[in-house]
């Protein structure tokens, strides 16, 4: 029965969701705000940052002792270096990123000349490019590095993506990315909606579902089963290929609009990255 | 109040043609015990039914709670092709559905869904 009110429930907001008229994110992110305080009485919304361990007691004991001593240091340390040593031609990252490194919070942003959505992953590799260095590979490797440094130096500072009302392309990109959450795909026939609103804090097999508020705030994460930490769109593609659908091009066009809506979900909430998972 | 007197109905079927049942249940396992162990690999796999990721079976490990437990299955469905018309397209019952469409979508062969539906309807 309450199985049944949840799906009910979860039929409206996405109806509620689906249907405003132009893309207003607030209201989009309250729905979903009060669908999930609902379903998870009694964890404080900042909680969600934390993903399943908001609310799974037992994976959050071991998740914090793991915590203790950072599987991601390395990655810090090693992308430290990387923003600090100067490329061929002597420049560093700084000069393409004046306030660096606390940055990753004003990511991901529309660019209106560009008519795009820039995501921090994509600047740095138009860093490198304009100073003549070699992109970097978006899903592992050294990327995740620089991320993760900048990541953690912009902890504390909250997400806050800014969808321009004003401007059709940025409306059109954050549509694309709400579209995208809630289309079902793949051999299994399911969306992102499917698992991680209709079902989050269920679980399936052993694991647990987390709510997608929060699911931007920590990437890169270190992963256990990766035994690396790895960006945002390596995730992005392991929950495709779970339901047997083609993935996208990491830091293609689909899966750059589906982070700028996935982030405006999280807006208010604190960076927290990077973050440790199984 | 419609689904609970539905589910009267299908235990008073289930009580009524019980007796047919269980009789080619027991040919089943005569006759080919294998294809019942087939039918309970291909539901348990991760690679095939992965059923075990939402439902709950006896003698499954880690299974998810996204779905009802399948046991009980005769009481619930007296006749195998309701069953295997759920496993083959639950979107017919649940346009919202979030169980995959096994037969509709091809998760599982023909072949494949009978022996899973054979093994299904036995727990
Ligand atoms: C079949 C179920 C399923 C579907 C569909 C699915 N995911 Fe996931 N996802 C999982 C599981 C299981 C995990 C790991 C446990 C957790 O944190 O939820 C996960 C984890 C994640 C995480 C990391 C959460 C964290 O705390 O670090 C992100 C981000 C994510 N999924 C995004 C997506 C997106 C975007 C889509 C759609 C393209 C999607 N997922 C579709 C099952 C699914
Ligand atoms: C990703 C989740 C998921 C998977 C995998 C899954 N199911 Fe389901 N199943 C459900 C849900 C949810 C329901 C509840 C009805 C609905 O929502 O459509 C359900 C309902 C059923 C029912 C009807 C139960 C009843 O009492 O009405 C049967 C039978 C069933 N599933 C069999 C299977 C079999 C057999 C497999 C594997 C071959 C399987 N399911 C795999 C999610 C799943």
């Amino acid at each position: 029965m309450n199985k049944l009110i949840s799906k009910l429930i979860f039929v409206c907001i996405a109806w509620a969701i689906a249907s405003a008229v132009y893309a207003d994110p607030a209201k989009d992110q309250a729905i979903l705000a009060d669908y999930f305080k609902n379903r998870f009485q009694g964890v404080p919304v900042e909680e969600y940052a934390n993903g399943a361990y908001s609310f799974d007691t037992v994976g959050r004991e071991s998740w914090e002792a793991i915590e203790e001593f950072p599987p991601y240091e390395m990655a810090i340390d090693d992308g430290q270096a990387m923003w600090e040593k100067p490329f061929a031609n002597g420049k560093t990252y700084k000069s393409c990123f004046a306030d660096g490194p606390a940055i990753a919070h004003k990511y991901p942003y529309w660019d209106k000349k560009k008519s795009m959505v820039i995501t921090l992953a994509l600047a740095l590799n138009h860093c490198r490019k304009a100073n003549g260095e070699k992109p970097l590979k978006y899903k592992k490797g050294s990327i995740n590095n620089l991320l993760s440094y900048i990541t953690f130096e912009s902890r504390g500072n909250k997400t806050n993506v800014v969808v321009p009302k004003n401007d059709a392309g940025a409306v059109a990109a954050y549509e694309a990315g709400k579209k995208f959450y809630f289309t079902r795909r793949g051999q299994l026939n399911l969306s992102c909606a499917s698992c991680h609103i209709q079902n989050a804090g269920n679980k399936i097999r052993s694991e647990n579902l987390s709510m997608s508020m929060g699911h931007t705030t920590h990437f890169p994460v270190y992963r256990s089963k990766w035994g690396a930490v790895g960006t945002l769109h390596r995730r992005f593609t392991g929950c495709n290929k779970q339901v047997r659908a083609k993935p996208f091009k990491a830091q293609g066009e689909e899966y750059r609009n589906l982070e700028y809506y996935l982030t405006a979900m999280s807006n208010g909430l604190e960076l927290n990255g990077p973050g440790a998972r199984k | 109040m419609n689904t609970k007197s539905k589910g009267l109905l299908s235990i008073a079927g289930a009580m009524l043609i019980g007796a047919s049942l269980s009789t080619s249940v027991v040919m089943a396992k005569e006759a080919g015990m294998s294809r019942m162990d087939e039918g309970k690999n291909l539901a348990f796999t991760r690679k095939k039914g992965n059923c075990l990721a939402c439902h709950m079976i006896v003698g499954g490990k880690a299974p998810g709670n996204i779905a009802p437990p399948l046991v009980g299955m005769k009481a619930r469905f007296p006749e195998r092709e309701v069953l295997k018309a759920q496993i083959y397209d639950a979107s017919k019952k649940n346009a919202g559905t979030m169980m995959p469409l096994f037969g509709r979508y091809e998760v599982l062969t023909d072949d494949e869904l009978d022996k899973v539906v054979d093994y299904i309807h036995s727990l």
